[in-house]
């Protein structure tokens, strides 16, 4: 589909073959940033994962001991272990109230115009924010327990914020909050997709309701689930402003995540080798992800 | 969302209907809670919100702690307020947003009308760095920063800010690119218009919507970065995810829950402002973003 090839120039003169190789000098600059601050600096890192860096990156090879090493500290377990809880909870959490709140928008309702922006506004903040409201708001001496309290429910408790087994939970609500109503808009979409002849002929043939969503509209869907996994869970391996908003990783180290993790390790610590390896693994999950991910997106389009 | 459903196939009874309202009320009830919350506990004094009723409007009305907030709460060891800090902000995310679409449209009309060997490979390279854990560069970046001179300042952080944004704007611009008539392009250049003529005089004039796409979502996502604010910009150059979070954070003094909300309110109303009045455009982006190819 070339609309023109730079090899084959038509005229030999300068001009034109400056014409020919302006494309890709145009494009060379992005592609030197992009070789250097994120493959080359991918690959330094990876490097450092192999070296004994501490507070300064150091060129000392050590082989695999920081990753040995990394795979036996107590807060690595923790940050792993959270990452779990987390991301598996937000994304099933998330795609559910996202689903059902795309499939009841899209029964003719109306006042959708209003409700849609309503869904889809906390998209629009900083989860600095957003960690700022539900901090308080689930705090036990003024949010959620203070006002039930104050409302004579004497015996209402609701303390997860504050405790090492329940915090990484609140951390899931104030996630959930924020992105479910983006897999709502992703569903939304899909839905208005669909050709609506197939349904009427689903309808006519007598299938009810339910099996009309579930035969016929739900599987046509799949990009969309496919879609809203990616991005979800590579927002919750991401995920460090939450964290620190909410809770700190606190109380102690009970909400650490591998964001937080590497964080930690590398500029407070000075275990910048440790930290290395984590963000290394990070990597590597998401890449895991993404990259059949994007290879098929980018395959299909061909 | 192109094709919208002139008529909906299936049927509902009335009492499924009822309870469909109450769904999605409620749930709209959900998602405004918080943002009520922190707008009128920022309109209290201190002493209402200990007292337990955070949920109960104001009984003295005061804007005492958006004052407070904007231009004389403790941030880190300064009573400076936020507002150098959303200044901060501002003087960090214009240059970033401008210089990041500009080289994306350029980058996303190279890679659809000027195709060459490698060019998907080298979008592809692109794309996938929209989506690196930013941890990875957090320690190179550090230390190519101090070798510049930068690390600490705001000029640094628009730098990273333009790096890491080439991915998605040429994801965006290339999408939309792909979708325009080549033949336009091939003609103008057998008439002898050049690269950047073609460019100027015809790409770009039908460019509008993608360019406020790129526009907002770049100045949402770098608005909202936190990451990279941490940690490359120190006490003075913070931008205002930083402020705010060490304002609400801080472990020394009572604890303004007043203040803090006002605060993140104004932390939240630039994005916000954007989101109410091209809302249309953000969630293009999101979709642009999310749904490659």
């Amino acid at each position: 589909m070339a609309a023109t090839d730079g090899f084959s120039a038509s005229g030999s003169d300068f001009r034109t073959r400056l014409q020919n190789w302006l494309p890709k000098i145009v494009l060379a600059p992005s592609f030197a940033i992009m070789v250097i601050f994120v493959y080359g600096f991918i690959a330094f890192t990876i490097y450092l994962s192999f070296t004994d860096s501490r507070m300064l990156p150091s060129y000392e090879w050590v082989g695999w001991q920081n990753y040995d090493r990394l795979f036996r500290i107590r807060q690595w377990d923790t940050s792993v272990v959270n990452l779990a809880i987390f991301a598996s909870l937000y994304i099933v959490i998330s795609t559910i109230i996202g689903l059902m709140l795309a499939i009841f928008l899209d029964q003719k309702i109306r006042g959708e115009g209003v409700l849609r922006p309503i869904f889809l506004y906390p998209m629009a903040l900083s989860f600095i924010v957003t960690g700022t409201a539900w901090k308080w708001m689930l705090d036990p001496a003024i949010g959620l327990e203070a006002t039930m309290r104050l409302w004579g429910w004497e015996s209402f408790s609701f303390g997860w914020i504050k405790d090492g087994d329940m915090a990484i939970y609140t951390i899931v609500i104030a996630a959930v909050w924020q992105s479910s109503g983006f897999v709502m808009a992703m569903f939304l979409a899909g839905l208005r997709g669909i050709d609506n002849e197939i349904l009427k002929a689903a309808q006519m043939d007598g299938a009810s309701n339910w099996n009309l969503y579930r035969r016929i509209i739900l599987p046509q869907l799949r990009p969309a689930f496919l879609s809203a996994f990616v991005i979800l869970s590579h927002l919750a391996i991401k995920s460090y402003d939450l964290v620190v908003a909410m809770t700190d990783g606190g109380p102690g180290t009970s909400t650490w995540m591998p964001a937080v993790f590497m964080y930690e390790y590398t500029f407070t610590r000075n275990q910048m080798g440790i930290g290395a390896s984590s963000a290394v693994i990070m990597l590597m999950t998401i890449a895991a992800i993404m990259v059949p991910y994007l290879y098929a997106e980018l395959r299909e389009k061909k | 969302m192109a094709v919208a459903s002139t008529e909906n196939a299936v049927r509902s009874s009335s009492v499924a209907r009822a309870f469909v309202y109450l769904f999605l009320l409620l749930f709209a009830l959900f998602y405004l809670l918080p943002f009520g919350i922190m707008l009128i506990n920022s309109l209290k004094p201190l002493e209402e919100i200990t007292g337990g009723g955070m949920v109960a409007l104001p009984q003295n009305w005061t804007i005492e702690p958006w004052l407070s907030a904007w231009s004389t709460a403790q941030i880190g060891v300064q009573p400076t307020g936020l507002r150098p800090y959303f200044i901060n902000s501002i003087m960090m995310a214009v240059p970033a947003v401008i210089l990041s679409t500009v080289v994306g449209a350029l980058n996303g009309y190279v890679l659809t009308k000027w195709r060459f060997r490698g060019d998907t490979l080298i979008f592809g390279l692109l794309l996938f760095s929209c989506f690196i854990p930013f941890q990875i560069v957090l320690i190179p970046m550090a230390r190519v920063l101090g070798i510049l001179q930068i690390a600490g300042t705001t000029p640094g952080l628009i730098l990273v800010h333009f790096v890491y944004g080439i991915g998605f704007t040429t994801l965006y611009f290339r999408n939309y690119y792909a979708a325009f008539p080549t033949e336009l392009v091939r003609a103008a250049q057998i008439d002898g218009a050049g690269f950047f003529q073609i460019f100027w005089r015809i790409m770009l004039p039908s460019s509008g919507p993608i360019i406020a796409v790129s526009f907002i979502w770049q100045f949402t996502n770098i608005w909202n970065d936190f990451l990279f604010g941490a940690s490359f910009a120190s006490g003075g150059s913070a931008p205002m995810t930083v402020a705010l979070n060490n304002l609400v954070n801080s472990s020394t003094g009572v604890r303004e829950y007043n203040v803090h909300f006002a605060g993140a309110i104004m932390a939240a109303a630039p994005t916000l402002l954007v989101y109410i009045v091209a809302g249309r455009y953000f969630v293009r982006g999101l979709m642009a973003g999310s749904v490659k190819g």
